[in-house]
């Protein structure tokens, strides 16, 4: 990339520094704190799966047992591990028990710390080598096949149906789709379980699920050996359950994951508390796993307004960034978000577009950055709404942008049909192809429109950040400088599942995955 | 001249008939297919179909856009269309028409009701900034606006209802596929009634795939589509409470 826009590099590496201390001080709570949703992706993460006769999964009938009789601040490893050497029995066999109310893993007596210790680690050694496996697996396949050319081609498919969805997505990836997610039924981000099984009757989507995420697999990996193409899957790593749909992503090979360390916050009224610490050990899976998660800046822009707000995009994205750096992952890996969403009557709206979209890519160069289509201002006009995506394919092109989510022209009106998909994907091989080198001939005029526009907004982030840094990322929040919604920090949902560490908590994937992390990959 | 009774389709000839269509086949895409999307076109009761494009999609599904002439005519003169009647106030008119009808401010909750996560619609009606230059319920003097935001379950919503006093219920339903929005539209309608709230809030809602039919029949006091803003929603609700007010 060449640089196009002369921006203030001091200016850029302030709004770092000033992510980087918001960030620290929500990093430090962190620390202290588990939830039940990371202890039940630990447990996961040992390969228990399966629910009971309730269909309640059963790492949420040991997670809350454990949480019950206040023993969740050593970690549920400490008292599975702890079973184990009481009983000879697996992880499984464990929580089975437990479900079924013959095991009561808090009047086992208690083995020696040391052993229990021991354990833990050489279970979590071989949870994180079976990972391991998958990520090789991954890049053993995409040097086989290859990977489409950037801006990757991203689809979505949403029938609710998950047999369907695999036809859907096959189609896609023979007309030039790149990536492929499976749109999550709605309401499952505020459940607290992962449901179990496969969904056939979703609404608007199907459930994130282990069995769900197989079928998809298997179902991309044979059309991309077709087309000699890796195809991507992606879902949707948010929620009440981020960590353990982290875990169930990292077993069944995902590649890219919708992972925001604020998202649920802000659009989904989940407790802050909770989802600080339930991003940082989904993000430390999602880092080690080599998945590339996806952050949703885009929504901010369909609450507030494109150009008023474009800042806050930036500093998100500052700050998302410094989250992710703390669970070891890469700049590789983080496909920051922003979109094309100003009101299509502005005048010149066109090259406030171009402004931003070049300006992410400048801040941050070695990012899979992630853009998004037009939405808010999609109208049913299938005909003006397939211009409108042809603008966004343009201005993709012309900044280089890696992730590209596309635009269809039924937005506003139903999930999208195949010849939806079909016609977006058309229009984008056309302009993709057409332009291919256009950015390279491209430099923007001195102090002209599109270079003052950037580094006003570069400013304007920066001096957000410096705001923020004075009050805390919290207070922000709760004063509702983040697409003009506020959160306390003790409301929203999931509070209740946020437990204080022990000084001896037991979990041996944090170290593991920090020592093995942003180097490993 | 135009006949109002036999209305048909205008291509660039005043009764020609033309329409466009495109749709897909779940087969592969060979020369009987495409005469095949042709004859289809021709039994939905088209005249002059013709295929003037078709295009594989994947192994077993093509696609195709056809022109062809609708036989049919319709008689708008009987047809019957129920909608919201209303004068529309702009928002000072409204804050005036409050202070002078019911001198004190109307409570208003807003929600995306149970499955529902897209707030784009209740934002566009309840937030201070609006939507397209049209302010929010949130900026008009005279009304408490609460936007309860997405995925509110209906014993949120009445909860909030008793708390706040409300006077009214905005419910915004955007995901209707498998009519999952009947489905919420009717509980919470159902639950007000059981809770002998139904008749002291005036019910709305909102959404894409919404009427004024629709919510009617499901038991709502009104329902808005595409291109409603705030002071549409605030001018019928004035106006319907004023009219219980005189009961």
């Amino acid at each position: 990339m060449n640089p196009k826009l002369h921006l203030d590099p001091v200016l850029i590496a302030r709004g770092r520094e000033l992510a980087n201390h918001i960030v620290q001080r929500i990093q430090e709570q962190i620390e202290t704190r588990t939830t039940v949703t990371v202890e039940r992706s630990v447990l996961r993460l040992l390969g228990t799966d399966g629910v009971d006769q309730a269909e309640i999964p059963l790492v949420n009938s040991v997670v809350d047992r454990i949480r019950k009789a206040g023993g969740l601040g050593k970690g549920a490893l400490y008292w599975v591990s702890n079973a184990i050497l009481q009983l000879k029995l697996s992880p499984q066999q464990i929580a089975e028990g437990v479900a079924h109310g013959t095991i009561d893993l808090m009047s086992l007596p208690v083995s020696p710390k040391d052993e229990i210790q021991a354990l833990a680690l050489s279970l979590a050694e071989k949870a994180l080598a079976q990972i391991k496996a998958r990520r090789e697996e991954r890049e053993a396949l995409q040097k086989q096949w290859g990977k489409g050319t950037e801006p990757l081609l991203y689809v979505i498919v949403a029938t609710g149906n998950v047999y369907e969805d695999a036809i859907q997505a096959q189609a896609a990836a023979r007309q030039g789709a790149d990536i492929i997610a499976v749109i999550r039924t709605t309401g499952q981000s505020l459940l607290d379980y992962v449901p179990y099984g496969l969904t056939t009757t979703g609404f608007g989507g199907t459930f994130a699920t282990q069995a769900n995420f197989k079928i998809l697999r298997q179902a991309l990996d044979e059309v991309g050996q077709e087309v000699k193409r890796y195809i991507h899957l992606t879902n949707y790593c948010s929620g009440l359950c981020m960590p353990e749909i982290a875990a169930m992503g990292a077993m069944e090979r995902l590649d890219v994951m919708l992972n925001d360390s604020m998202y649920g916050i802000i659009f989904r009224d989940i407790n802050m508390q909770r989802t600080f610490v339930d991003q940082f050990f989904s993000r430390l899976i999602n880092g080690y796993a080599g998945i590339i998660i996806n952050t949703g800046e885009d929504n901010y822009l369909t609450t507030a307004d494109a150009i008023e707000s474009a800042h806050t995009v930036i500093a998100s994205e500052l700050i998302n960034e410094q989250f992710a750096f703390r669970c070891g992952m890469r700049e590789e890996q983080l496909g920051l978000g922003h979109a094309f969403e100003i009101d299509p009557k502005v005048q010149d709206g066109f090259l406030y577009e171009l402004a931003h979209a070049q300006l992410v890519r400048e801040i941050f160069p070695n990012h899979p950055i992630k853009y998004m289509p037009p939405t808010k201002y999609m109208t049913g006009n299938i005909f003006k709404g397939h211009v409108q995506d042809s603008l966004f394919n343009v201005c993709s092109i012309m900044t280089q942008q890696s992730i590209h989510l596309l635009g269809i022209l039924t937005e506003a009106i139903h999930t999208p049909l195949m010849q939806d998909r079909y016609l977006s994907i058309e229009s984008a091989r056309y302009i993709f192809n057409t332009m291919r080198s256009l950015s390279e001939e491209i430099s923007f005029r001195p102090e002209g429109f599109i270079q003052q526009r950037a580094s006003h907004v570069l400013n304007e982030a920066v001096l957000f950040l410096e705001n923020v840094e004075k009050i805390g990322l919290m207070d922000a929040l709760e004063r509702g400088w983040f697409a003009d919604i506020s959160r306390s920090p003790l409301g929203g949902k999931g509070l209740e599942g946020v437990i204080n560490r022990e000084p001896d908590y037991l979990n041996p994937f944090i170290p593991l995955i920090l020592k093995g992390g942003r180097g490993c990959a | 001249m135009l006949d109002l009774t036999h209305i048909k389709p205008y291509g660039d000839t005043l009764d020609d008939g033309i329409v466009q269509l495109a749709f897909t086949l779940p087969v592969e895409l060979s020369g009987k297919a495409k005469e095949g999307a042709r004859q289809l076109a021709l039994q939905m009761g088209f005249e002059e179909a013709s295929v003037v494009y078709a295009e594989s999609l994947s192994t077993n599904f093509s696609f195709y856009v056809l022109y062809a002439k609708c036989a049919e005519s319709i008689d708008l003169t009987q047809i019957l269309v129920p909608e919201v009647e209303l004068k529309l106030l702009s928002k000072q008119e409204v804050d005036e028409t409050i202070q002078e009808k019911f001198q004190r401010k109307l409570t208003v909750i807003g929600a995306c009701i149970e499955s529902d996560a897209h707030t784009v619609g209740i934002d566009a009606i309840m937030n201070m900034k609006g939507y397209n230059g049209h302010k929010g319920l949130e900026s008009y003097h005279e009304i408490n606006a609460l936007n309860l935001g997405a995925q509110v379950t209906c014993e949120e919503v009445i909860r909030k209802a008793y708390e706040v006093n409300a006077d009214s219920i905005l419910v915004s339903q955007v995901v209707t596929q498998k009519n999952i929005h009947i489905t919420n539209l009717t509980k919470l309608a159902d639950m007000l009634e059981a809770e002998g709230l139904r008749d002291k809030i005036v019910l709305v809602v909102g959404g894409p795939r919404i009427s004024h039919e629709l919510a009617k029949e499901l038991g709502y006091d009104a329902g808005f589509g595409p291109n409603t803003y705030a002071e549409h929603v605030a001018s019928f609700l004035v106006e319907e409470l004023s009219r219980r007010q005189q009961e």
